[in-house]
């Protein structure tokens, strides 16, 4: 909990300074410094193998980053270096919860139980780390029915209640999704970390994703997406940080990043001379 | 059509005589030199053969009848069955349920504290040690070492192949701490458990670092190296000779099962003596140890911890993403499931009399392993049944001498309990993959409690 060396500002979430993080001989991420502020959305995009799912191992605790610093603010204050903690510590103390590119449920145990473990923690302690729980103390009757109800408040949210008593594995690939990130939020997180939450979703699925993270931002947690569809980014972030090759390329509002021609390019595959090129030409079409 | 097939349609039937046929002529090959021929040692210690063509003639026929009823009456009988059981309508089938199949549990419970006293009224005191002791107590012990082992592999998916090393902590802390220190068997009984609880956690906490098949091979070295140190630490262990004439549990302190002690049990209520009254009591320890390992694991499902150790099994990873500590979770369960190995070692300690070495090989946890996979990980019911089939299966061998008659007087039939696995083993594999009973019950629910199918549960990988 030791205390960074530039102080944050209380609407500043997360910052992560300078990560880079080596595998062998390959710079996945490059000094990447960006900023989530607390209470937006801020979508990480990029090509494949821009990085993006290293940075958030690097948040999660999952990598540990060859360099740099990552550190969080919670809402009362306190601040963690997350590269200091273990990856358990990390969902527990600083309140990150994640999801997975490819899906991680448990898919044997029902939606229901799936969000009760994702209560483990609370309930742990509720329970006198088992032997209270055993005995049959009130207060652990009273944390399980309060864990219950937090389960049915984000069933009900990820539009999931029907299916609660199936197991995991048996939904259909949005209702998966939705339950990953239903099952995320069951940890009380601050920051919410959401690996292409939308791949693979139908429209009228991504539609529901949509309004589903708008709730949550609603709440006060804050987000942090990485996304490849461009249309869902603009139409629900509130700040974009654009990636490739593991360095920032761009940084900023969706509109701003919209326009920046190296995104373009990046997304186009366009090649860094005609980058120039295209730069060179904007500013020429600006000063006619 | 449905007539046809009742009776033996035709084709069917020219079918089922062709593949007889085919499968006798298999079998013929196949056994003409593992079974046909058999080499031994004449007086001259010279390597000579002979022929057994009656016992080939009895697998070739075996095997050809037994192709020849299944293709030509037992399938068409089944088919026509699933076809009517389709036609029905698959709600009513699980409607139906029998008044055996709902109140199972229940049944299996009373039947088995009434078993003692039946077995007693049925066969009498000296043809019921043979009941209550070999196929009662062996049984249950295996139940409760199999129960123990399914909060490990089971419950939390940790491949443990060294299991038999809790078992043999706990054998022989009783066996020790009773003959050095003479402490009772309820005073050592729990000592057992905790000190074999420690043992898990001590051996637990290097060894959870790894996952998979790494974890096996190290937890099987574990069991061999506990194993060979009572082997070779003879001043304490006395080594191979192991450790004879171990107290024996007494009732509650009141009354000894000491022949000639002053408060012997048979004197104080007035019975004539025999050995049976101790088994008996016996038995009764055992079952009341199984209920309480049963009673436990229930409710240990139902905790925070249960379902910790459940979802470590379906996804390590996804566990650390949401705060859990694998490692003091795999802990927990690698430690409540030495501590039963633990009471099952020093029940057997004291039922047996006498520990040694020899009881705490390899084969035991494989054993006991196999008797977990077969009843489906994780279903207590499916163990319970897989232990009877399995332990009972052994013991009935052993009572089979008149298997003599056909393979000749040197048949031991006992020898063949592998066999008896390996069978059980690929016929449950093959129609059950998920085990005897591969479901799981749900630990809560909102609005019903529905069995989840094995098809969706994972085995672990750690
Ligand atoms: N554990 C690892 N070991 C070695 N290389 C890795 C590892 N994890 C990621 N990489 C490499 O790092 C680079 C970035 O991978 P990453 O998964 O972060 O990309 P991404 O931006 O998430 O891509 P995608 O859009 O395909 O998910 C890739 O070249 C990848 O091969
Ligand atoms: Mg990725």
């Amino acid at each position: 909990m030791a205390l960074g060396t530039t102080t944050m500002t209380n609407d500043t979430i997360l910052k992560v300074e300078h990560l880079s993080m080596k595998f062998g001989g390959l710079m996945a991420i490059n000094d990447l410094s960006l900023e989530a502020r607390r209470g937006e959305i801020t979508a990480l995009i990029g090509p494949n193998g821009a990085g993006k799912t290293t940075v958030f191992n690097c948040i999660t605790g999952f990598y540990k980053p060859t360099m740099g610093m990552l550190t969080l603010q919670r809402r009362d204050g306190k601040e963690f270096l997350l590269e200091r903690l273990r990856d358990f510590e990390i969902p527990k103390l600083a309140g990150v919860a994640r999801t997975f590119q490819n899906i991680r449920l448990f898919s044997g145990l029902t939606v229901l139980e799936n969000l009760l473990v994702a209560q483990h923690n609370a309930l742990m302690k509720a329970s006198g780390y088992t032997l209270l729980g055993l005995l049959g103390f009130p207060t652990y009757r009273r944390a399980v029915d309060a864990s219950i109800e937090k389960a049915k408040y984000w069933l009900d949210k990820a539009d999931l209640t029907d299916r609660a008593d199936d197991p995991a594995g048996d939904l259909p690939y949005g209702a998966q999704r939705r339950l990953e990130i239903a099952r995320a939020m069951c940890t009380g997180p601050e920051l919410l970390c959401l690996d292409e939450p939308a791949a693979g979703l139908n429209p009228r699925e991504s539609a529901a994703l949509n309004t589903l993270l708008h709730q949550i931002r609603d709440e006060g947690v804050s987000i942090l997406l990485i996304e490849h569809d461009m249309s869902v980014v603009m139409q629900i972030s509130d700040h974009v940080v654009v990636l490739e090759y593991g360095q920032k390329i761009s940084d900023g509002s969706p509109d701003h990043v919209k326009n920046d021609p190296r995104v373009i390019a990046a997304y186009l595959g366009v090649e860094d001379d005609e980058v120039e090129e295209v730069i060179a030409v904007e500013l020429e079409g600006g000063n006619h | 059509m449905t007539a046809a097939t009742e009776t033996g349609h035709p084709s069917v039937l020219a079918k089922a005589v062709r593949e007889g046929i085919f499968a006798g002529v298999i079998s013929f090959l196949m056994f003409l030199l593992f079974v046909g021929i058999e080499t031994y040692q004449d007086i001259n210690n010279a390597l000579v053969w002979r022929t057994r063509w009656g016992l080939l003639a009895i697998f070739v026929l075996v095997a050809a009848v037994g192709r020849f009823l299944t293709v030509g009456f037992i399938k068409p009988h089944l088919d026509q069955r699933k076809l009517a059981k389709a036609k029905s309508g698959v709600l009513e089938i699980s409607e139906s349920k029998s008044f055996f199949h709902r109140h199972f549990l229940k049944i299996a419970l009373i039947f088995l504290l009434v078993y003692p006293f039946l077995s007693l009224l049925i066969v009498g005191k000296q043809g019921s040690l043979k009941y209550v002791d070999n196929f009662g107590i062996q049984i249950l012990i295996y139940v409760m070492l199999a129960w123990g082992l399914n909060i490990v592999v089971g419950l939390a998916g940790l491949l443990d192949l060294g299991y038999v090393a809790f078992y043999a902590v706990g054998a022989y802390s009783y066996a020790l701490l009773s003959s050095y220190f003479g402490f009772s068997f309820w005073l050592l009984l729990p000592m057992s458990g905790i000190l074999a609880a420690l043992w898990g956690v001590i051996l637990g906490f290097p060894v959870l670092r790894l996952r998979g098949d790494y974890l096996a091979i190290v937890t099987l070295a574990f069991g061999e190296i506990i194993r060979l140190v009572l082997i070779n630490w003879t001043d304490v262990t006395k080594g191979t000779f192991g450790i004879s004439g171990i107290a024996k549990a007494s009732f509650f302190g009141i009354w000894s099962f000491d022949t000639g002690s002053a408060s012997s049990f048979v004197k104080a209520w007035g019975l004539s003596p025999s050995s049976v009254y101790y088994k008996i009591f016996l038995f009764y320890i055992i079952l009341a140890l199984c209920m309480l390992t049963a009673y436990v694991t229930i409710q240990l499902r139902r905790m925070p911890i249960g379902r910790a150790w459940e979802a470590l099994r379906e996804d390590e990873i996804a566990c650390r993403s949401l705060g859990i500590n694998t490692v003091t979770t795999k802990l927990t369960a690698f430690a409540t499931g030495a501590m039963f190995g633990g009471f099952a070692g020093a029940f057997f300690a004291t039922r047996q009399g006498f520990v040694s070495p020899e009881s705490f090989v390899f084969l035991e946890s494989a054993v006991i392993l196999a008797i977990v996979v077969l009843g489906g990980m994780g279903s207590l019911t499916g163990i319970a049944i897989a232990a009877m089939v399995m332990v009972g299966g052994t013991e009935v061998l052993r009572e089979m001498s008149f298997l003599k008659v056909v393979f000749g007087p040197d048949f031991t039939p006992e020898l063949y309990r592998m066999l008896l696995f390996g069978l059980a083993m690929i016929i449950v594999m093959l129609f059950k993959p998920r085990g005897f009973v591969g479901s799981r019950e749900p630990t809560a629910f909102l609005k019903e409690r529905r069995a989840v199918s094995g098809s969706f549960t994972k085995e672990g990988h750690g």
